[in-house]
Order: structure tokens, then C-alpha cells, then sequence
């Protein structure tokens, strides 16, 4: 058992009625357990490798000339072929390389983890001893899972934005609508779209939670959590299902992009951030329903 | 939280397991009700939004083409939502309607890089497209087409005319006023509901009747409804409606529906739109370090070999197109001299390419000899076996009888 969970059942259950900071608490040792995990070290090592090998590659190719770059957007990831101008635009295309397939699986991995995998291990009991109740037990489990996204698209974020200022030069960079905004802009920018991107996998981890409390094995969930994002996209690529995708959580993933036009593009981004919150209302809710009502055997 | 939760765990008898079973049921109605309450917001949104025409002052239709002509709108921006449904197969150059006039003449224009408005104007001759537009007076003009992570600008500030794709890096700088022929300016591209309507009113004459049908709210503007419908029959075009800024005169939405109905043709209409002054940014354009610069004049003849597909059905070089007919019913010929140069339904080689074709159209013979007939929903071709191409926005009869006269 790891030390965090002693710390838990370790605290004073003096209280009946629990304390409402006794939620901080709850959700400060699920943090402390999500984030020292090796698993989730490794995994936020391999989306920070990412930029690098986008940013090594993009300046090996083009250390000929200028230019090079692929015909059209199915080139590559978005924004890569503006990665020689400004180096920040590595950011949005480490994201935009991450954002499909990386970011989820290390998302569905965390979320699927969090219920299933302590039924696994048999410490989900132990947790419920504790008077926090179910309720803030998944709580604290969702808003752990949130942080690790927010921290994952940052990690991505940061070591991108350190690869291209090493690779390419910085300054005053063009949005893809052609106007030219002054690099601190440009910075706030590329925080948004780290905001918004980790906003986008709110709805991968609320669906991964639900999966978690549906079964007591930890990679089970894991996996059933990655193949649906896997089946989701394929799915949104296939035109005959064109009535159904802009419902799919994946299908506005991209629209982050649209922070680099000028004047900024706001309805798929908006559509985006409703369709997120909608599956976080949805599976969170079903997973609250799950959760509260399941037998714990494990 | 409620405490039974914490005495889940202790056994329950038989009756306890039953309302147990109940309550853990009535748990999930949360998620479904919230699926109930998002799918209702989703359904009936639309049916809020459109409701209700405006009220607005009774105008004749003369009235309000004036208006439009009046129309003198300099400041504004906003996006335009454009559905081109012609039908496929996509014929490229024999498009030579109204509404894709201007693609056709990209067409005959060279082609080297991918920042080239010529090469671009083919994709919004199908598909649904965003595209937005700023202008702020006459030599200060913007329009950009929205692409999934990426932006084809064309933006013109005083001479220079810049296009910036930001998708491949590439952009393509050319003068403005210099032999105009071959240059396309944003105002030349068919893209806002004002330039349909334009194009449109030009051929409004005695074969058309123009009425004002009621009002409509576009954009969230208060709009009068125009309606086009040609008097003359053998036309593929069915009606034209342009909605009319009530304020401003200016056309806020335009739609072709063709004759044998079903969807519009042609689609464009402003989903938002702003009268103010925007930004002088949005007019600047340099290129950043690293995108490739295409001259307006670098192009070379060499270059024009590389054409992309979709562009190679072009007129040969020295055939001059005539017109025929008048108004609503008129088409086009050109002699692209000479038998065989395309292949025709009638030619039984038995080539891939041919059987391609004629797969793509129906074989006709009158007194002309035999042709092939290429069908859209709204412009018909006919090419016949001595290499002449008959093409408008006309049914095949009009266009058989126009060949058989030519001869």
C-alpha cells in the first residue's frame, strides 16, 4: 500500500459529520498518489519527448532552405509548416500532434486507473473507511484526473515551447489569417490553447471514470477507455456518419486552432467547450450513479 | 452525503435488496435527464431562433433593387456560410454559370503555387464553406477562407494584393491595377451574398420577373426578401432569392434554387456581420521569415503544366467562346476544333478514359450528329463528336436544339 493511503485511514475520524475541508484533504493525497506514481512520471516524460522529436525533425528537414514543408494541411500536424518562421508555433503543433491520440491515451490511462485500479489493488475499501463518503471519493478522483490534464498539456506546452525557442527563432509571429501579433500576444495565445486543449480532455475523463466504476480491473478500464477514443476517431472520419460526428468528443478537438485566427473564430471552439461539459455532466453523473451504488468487494 | 453510503456494506435482507435495486436504479434517470435536457436545448434552439419575420415597411421590388444599388456600404466584416451543391461530376472549366463564372476564369489563369488564388477558387465551387470578409473602403479588402487548423487569406490593402495559405506556408504577392485581366482581387471571387446578387441583378431584364416576397431575419438583421424566378422556360434555374439588408441595401443572403427543386444550388449567407470599422491590422500582410513568396509575374508557362486535377478540362489555347441566346437561356459554344480531341459517349474506342466519360454522361444524337451530354444540377454540356462544346445553365433539349440550329 502506499504511503498516501496510510496517511489517509491515518487521519483522526473523530468528526461524524464530515469536515468540509476533509474534501481538500481527500483530493490533496489523491493528487500527491496520481502525480507520484512512476506510471504518471513516465507517461508525462513521453508526451514531453514529443516536441523534441516534432522540433528535431522539423529543423533537420528543413536546414536545406526554406520552405519544404508538406502541400496542403494533410502535410502534417497542424501549424508545422510555420514551426521555421517563429518558434512558438511548435507549441500548437506538439499540441495539435498530441491532442489526437497521446494526450487521451495518457488521460485514459489515469482516469481508467482511478476507481478500477484501487478495486484492483483492494485499497478502494480501505478509501471508503475513511468518512469521506463515495461522493467526494469520486470527486476528488475526477478533479485529480482534471489536473493531470491540465499538467500533461502543460508539460507538452512547456517543453515545446523550450524546444523551439532552442531550434527557431522567436518574435513577432503571423496568425494564420495573415495579421501579425506581437510575441507576449502570441504567448497569451498559446496559453489559451493549453487551457483549451486540457478543457477538450474533460470529456475523455469523465468518460474513462464512468468505464473505471463499471469494473474492477484497473487495465481493463485502461483499455476499454483508449480503444473508445481510438473507435471515436475512426469513427468521426467516416463521411456516412456525417449526422452524428459533431456529437463525438473528439470531433471540435482541432478547433483550438482557431485561437490563431485573427479576429478569433469562436463557434467551434465554443461548440468544443459545451460538448466537453456535456459529456462531463453525462458520464460524471452515470459514474456518480455507478459509483454510489455499487457493492465494494475489493 | 446521505448515510447510508457508508453502511453499504452490511448485509440486507430480501425486501432491503429489492428498493435497493430501485434506488440504484433511479440513480442513473441524473445521467439521462441530463442527456433528455441537452438533446431538447439542441432540438428546439433552432426552432426559437427563426421564429418570427420582422415587421418592416412595405418597398416594390424596382424599389429595392435601387436600394441595392444604392447600397454603398464601405466599413464591415462577418462570416459568410457558402453551400455549393451543383451535382456532381465537378466538370471544372464547362461551369460557366452565373455563380461560378468567376472559377472558370481562375481556371484559364496559370498555376504554380498554392498560395495562387486561381488554384484555390475551384474548392468553393463545391462543399459548404466559411469564409470571411472585411472590407473598409475600396482598397481595403479582406476575405479569408476558413479551413480545418488553417486560412486562405486574400487580402488587398491599396495596390498591393497579398494571398496567404497559411496550410502550406506559401503566400502570393501581385500589384493591383497592373493588367487586370489575369489578377484576382477579393472582389473578384464570388463570395459574399453582394456579389451573387450582383452577378444575378446583370441578368435581370425582360426575361425575369423580380418580386419582394415578405421579410426574413439574417445575421440578426432585419432583412426584405427578393426573388429572381426566370419567365423564360428550358432555363435549369429554378428561383433566386436575395435577402436585403433593410438598413443598408445590403444583400445579406442569396440562394439558387434549380428548376427541378430540391436543394439550392447555391447557398451563401452571412452568419454574422458587422458594420463597423474593423481593425487596419486585418489589412496588413507581411510574410513571415520562411514562407515562400510567389510573384505575381515569376509564373512561367512551365509552370502551367503542372495544373492540379479538376483543372485540365480547360479550353485550348485560341478557341473563343460565343454566346447564343438571350437572358436566362444562354449558352455558350466554343469550337475546340478538330474531331477527337474529346473523347465523346459516341466514340467506342473502348479507352479507360472514355469509359470514364461516358460513364459521367449520356450519350445524344439530333441533327447535329452525336454528343455527350454533362449534367449538373444546374449547368448542362454538350460535346459533340466534331469537338463543340455547348454549355449554360439550360435543360438538355434547349441545349440539343441549339446544336442542331448551329449546324
Amino acid at each position: 500500500m502506499s504511503p498516501v493511503e496510510t496517511a489517509v485511514t491515518a487521519q483522526p475520524p473523530v468528526v461524524q459529520k464530515p469536515n468540509p475541508l476533509w474534501t481538500f484533504g481527500l483530493l490533496r493525497s489523491e493528487l500527491v498518489t496520481t502525480f507520484r506514481r512512476w506510471r504518471t512520471l513516465a507517461l508525462l516524460a513521453v508526451l514531453a519527448a514529443v516536441p523534441v522529436l516534432i522540433g528535431i525533425a522539423v529543423k533537420s528537414q528543413t536546414n536545406g532552405g526554406p520552405g519544404g514543408g508538406g502541400h496542403g494541411a494533410d502535410g502534417g500536424p497542424a501549424f508545422i509548416t510555420q514551426v521555421t518562421n517563429n518558434g512558438l508555433f511548435l507549441v500548437f503543433t506538439a499540441l495539435a500532434a498530441t491532442l489526437p491520440f497521446f494526450l487521451p491515451m495518457a488521460i485514459g490511462v489515469i482516469a481508467g486507473d482511478a476507481i478500477a485500479g484501487e478495486a484492483n489493488s483492494g485499497t478502494l475499501r480501505y478509501l471508503l473507511v475513511a468518512p469521506a463518503g463515495r461522493t467526494r471519493l469520486l470527486f476528488a478522483k475526477y478533479t485529480a484526473t482534471m489536473a493531470f490534464c491540465l499538467v500533461a498539456t502543460l508539460v507538452v506546452a512547456i517543453s515545446a515551447l523550450a524546444v523551439g525557442a532552442l531550434l527557431f527563432p522567436l518574435g513577432d509571429l503571423t496568425t494564420i489569417s495573415g495579421t501579425r501579433i506581437s510575441f507576449a500576444d502570441g504567448l497569451g495565445r498559446a496559453l489559451l490553447i493549453a487551457l483549451v486543449v486540457a478543457a477538450s480532455l474533460v470529456g475523455v475523463a469523465a468518460l474513462g471514470l464512468f468505464v473505471s466504476t463499471l469494473t474492477n480491473s484497473g487495465i481493463a478500464a485502461m483499455a476499454t477507455t483508449v480503444g473508445l477514443v481510438i473507435t471515436v476517431q475512426i469513427l468521426d472520419q467516416i463521411p456516412q456518419l456525417h449526422a452524428l460526428q459533431p456529437y463525438f468528443f473528439s470531433h471540435y478537438w482541432l478547433s483550438f486552432a482557431d485561437l490563431m485566427r485573427d479576429p478569433v473564430y469562436w463557434d467551434d471552439l465554443i461548440h468544443n467547450l459545451g460538448l466537453q461539459a456535456l459529456y462531463a455532466a453525462v458520464f460524471g453523473s452515470a459514474a456518480w450513479a455507478r459509483f454510489t451504488a455499487k457493492d465494494i468487494t475489493a | 452525503m446521505a448515510p447510508y453510503e457508508s453502511d453499504d456494506s452490511t448485509p440486507a435482507g430480501e425486501v432491503e435488496d429489492v428498493r435497493d435495486g430501485r434506488r440504484r436504479a433511479a440513480r442513473y434517470v441524473v445521467p439521462v435527464a441530463v442527456v433528455g435536457v441537452a438533446a431538447a436545448t439542441i432540438g428546439l434552439a433552432p426552432a426559437f431562433a427563426g421564429s418570427g419575420d420582422p415587421d418592416l415597411p412595405k418597398i416594390s421590388a424596382q424599389q429595392l433593387i435601387e436600394k441595392i444599388a444604392k447600397s454603398d456600404v464601405q466599413q464591415m466584416s462577418g462570416t459568410v456560410q457558402i453551400s455549393t451543391d451543383l451535382g456532381l461530376p465537378n466538370l471544372g472549366g464547362l461551369e460557366n454559370s452565373l455563380a461560378s463564372g468567376a472559377v472558370s476564369q481562375g481556371v484559364k489563369g496559370k498555376d504554380g503555387s498554392a498560395a495562387d488564388p486561381k488554384s484555390k477558387m475551384l474548392e468553393l465551387a463545391s462543399g459548404t464553406h466559411t469564409v470571411r470578409v472585411a472590407s473598409d473602403g475600396q482598397d481595403k479588402r479582406k476575405l479569408s477562407l476558413i479551413e480545418k487548423a488553417a486560412e486562405y487569406s486574400v487580402i488587398r490593402n491599396g495596390n498591393d494584393v497579398w494571398a496567404y495559405d497559411s496550410a502550406s506556408n506559401e503566400a502570393f504577392h501581385s500589384i493591383a491595377g497592373e493588367h487586370r485581366g489575369g489578377k484576382v482581387t477579393p472582389e473578384d471571387v464570388p463570395a459574399t451574398p453582394k456579389d451573387f446578387a450582383e452577378e444575378a441583378l446583370k441578368a435581370a431584364d425582360k426575361t425575369t420577373s423580380v418580386t419582394v416576397d415578405g421579410t426574413a431575419q439574417v445575421a440578426g438583421r432585419d432583412a426584405y426578401k427578393l426573388v429572381i424566378r426566370p419567365k423564360q422556360s428550358g432555363t435549369t434555374v429554378g428561383a433566386i432569392s436575395i435577402a436585403v439588408d433593410a438598413k443598408t441595401g445590403m444583400p445579406l443572403k442569396f440562394t439558387l434554387t434549380p428548376a427541378t427543386g430540391g436543394a439550392a444550388v447555391v447557398d451563401a449567407g452571412f452568419t454574422k456581420v458587422s458594420f463597423a470599422k474593423p481593425a487596419a491590422s486585418t489589412f496588413t500582410f507581411t510574410p513571415p521569415k520562411g514562407t515562400k513568396v510567389t510573384q505575381g509575374d515569376d509564373l512561367t508557362a512551365e509552370q502551367r503544366k503542372t495544373q492540379p486535377k479538376g483543372m485540365e478540362k480547360k479550353a485550348p489555347e485560341g478557341a473563343q467562346p460565343k454566346t447564343i441566346g438571350q437572358g436566362w437561356n444562354s449558352i455558350v459554344v466554343l469550337d475546340t476544333g478538330g474531331k477527337g480531341k474529346m473523347p465523346s459517349g459516341a466514340s467506342s474506342d473502348g479507352s479507360p478514359v472514355s469509359g470514364f466519360l461516358n460513364s459521367l454522361g449520356d450519350s445524344v444524337t439530333g441533327e447535329f450528329g452525336k454528343g455527350t451530354v454533362f449534367s449538373t444540377r444546374l449547368v448542362n454540356a454538350l460535346i459533340t463528336d466534331d469537338g463543340k462544346v455547348y454549355a449554360g445553365a439550360v435543360t438538355k433539349d434547349a441545349l440539343v436544339k441549339a446544336a442542331n440550329a448551329g449546324k
